[in-house]
């Protein structure tokens, strides 16, 4: 027998009004840094786990931003704190620090 | 209407050749001084001007109409060596061997061009087909065909934006404002002479700022199919046919991209002049802190120097663009009439808003 009838859409929508910015302000506090990324995407090209692996620290510098958590400890468990993302920056963020201190934060608040 | 006022020009380029002729109108006599043996500085490089497409010489044809006033004395080859206070004037030293007394002196040393060698991973000097927006500008002016050092028509061209820009690694945290426009146009050029050629501007941000920029970069995309691909360039390397192949974060697509280009052309940015740097001592004038000359205040004395009966026009204090540049000539030139006739204009005050709040960053 066909089942057919209504089934429940994930919204796509960043709720922005419950984004939970906890994570996001722990980092920022150690790493100031986080505020600077003009989003170029230097990091992401240079990466070398981003090849194979969903990794990039311009999207993860946004996921932390947005609150989107979840997706954010996916991505990072690819990092392999070679830091040549640092190497690369026009900015001179010390991502490889921003990395570090999100993986802290995630272990702190228990995400 | 003589005066009896005379004014030196140190720099023969856009800026001082406008300046030279608007002072020159006023009735004062003007020393226009050139280190090279011909008057237009870059200008005389590059062959076509963003947004119109209209030849450079044209331009250079104008302002040269513009200093063959009787009371400009144009002097080429010549090297400011010294300078000394002379009551209000300048007494001023060319090449070691020749004098002259200026009541003012108007500073117009332009701009240097950023070394894309300082930007080793994208391999210009090292690898062969890696050249600069400025190699390309030569490349049209002498008419010969654009290929591969191999030989090869290029199937695909790649253009880099921000290139010694807006990069605190190289040292600029400014941004050119030239660059953008220029990647713009010269991608439009190369597909006006090779149409089967595939082109990719690689970009952070299209600063189109200036009025007809915003309908250039559409005309690039309309008709002439320029592919533009929202990322940094974080590295090229050379494959064993010559090919530069591209590392990029195609940052719209949230992926990794590779691309192999048949030539890469950088986009190099407008770094302070070294000529600014000589004059600046002899007469001690303050750099800001990107290292162009710092004008008295950011909005309104813009032509005005910390030393007395010493101005400023053009790109010397920032990256311009040739109109920019024009009309910040005409008026340093009129700044410089009003110090020579005591106009109350000058006599203005403003408060000094120190710009280097911008910089405490780190």
């Amino acid at each position: 027998m066909k089942t057919f009838g209504y089934t429940i859409q994930n919204d796509r929508q960043i709720d922005f009004d419950a984004a939970d910015k906890k994570l996001y302000r722990y980092v920022a506090e150690k790493e100031p840094d986080i505020n600077l990324c003009i989003f170029c995407g230097t990091c992401t090209a240079t990466c070398s786990a981003a090849e194979f692996k969903n990794m990039s620290f311009r999207k993860i510098s946004l996921f932390l931003r947005r609150g989107l958590t979840e997706n954010l400890k996916r991505e990072i468990e690819s990092c392999m704190f070679c830091g040549k993302c640092t190497l690369v920056c026009p900015r001179g963020i010390n991502t490889r620090n921003i990395i570090f201190n999100i993986r802290k934060g995630i272990e702190e608040y228990e995400f | 209407m003589d005066t009896n006022k005379t004014v030196a020009v140190i720099g023969g380029g856009i800026a001082g050749m406008e300046a030279a002729t608007f002072l020159s109108a006023r009735g004062i006599t003007v020393y226009l001084i050139e280190k090279e043996d011909k008057l237009g500085g870059h200008l005389l490089d590059w062959e076509r001007l963003f947004p119109t497409m209209r030849n450079g010489s044209e331009v250079v044809k104008f302002l040269m109409d513009g200093v063959k006033a009787d009371n400009i004395k144009i002097m080429l080859s010549s090297k400011l060596t010294a300078a000394e206070k002379s009551g209000k004037g300048y007494n001023l030293r060319i090449n070691e061997n020749v004098d002259l007394f200026a009541d003012a002196v108007l500073v117009t040393t332009g701009y240097d061009l950023f070394d894309a060698t300082k930007k080793e991973e994208y391999g210009y000097g090292i690898y062969d087909n890696v050249i600069t927006s400025a190699d390309l500008e030569k490349i049209f002016m002498s008419g010969k065909a654009l290929q591969t050092k191999q030989g090869n028509v290029p199937k695909k061209i790649g253009l880099v934006h921000c290139v010694g820009s807006r990069d605190e690694k190289a040292g600029n945290v400014y941004c050119s404002k030239v660059c953008c426009v220029t990647g713009v146009k010269q991608a439009i050029e190369i597909k006006q002479k090779m149409p089967y050629t595939e082109v990719f501007n690689f970009y952070m941000d299209l600063r189109m700022y200036g009025m007809h920029f915003e309908a250039l970069y559409k005309k690039a995309q309309a008709d002439f199919g320029i592919q533009f691909i929202r990322g940094r360039l974080s590295e090229a390397s050379e494959d064993q046919n010559g090919g530069i192949i591209l590392k990029v974060e195609d940052t719209l697509m949230g992926k990794p991209l590779k691309l192999t280009v048949d030539i890469l052309v950088l986009l190099i940015g407008l770094i302070p002049a070294k000529g600014s740097k000589e004059v600046g001592e002899l007469f001690g004038l303050k750099n800001g802190v990107n290292g162009f000359y710092k004008t008295t205040d950011q909005h309104t004395l813009t032509n005005s120097s910390n030393v007395d009966g010493v101005f400023f026009a053009g790109a010397c204090t920032s990256p311009k663009t040739i109109t920019n540049t024009i009309t910040d000539a005409r008026a340093a030139a009129s700044t410089v009439a009003a110090y020579l006739f005591n106009y109350r204009s000058l006599e203005r005050k403003i408060e000094q808003n120190e710009d280097f709040w911008l910089y405490n960053t780190k």
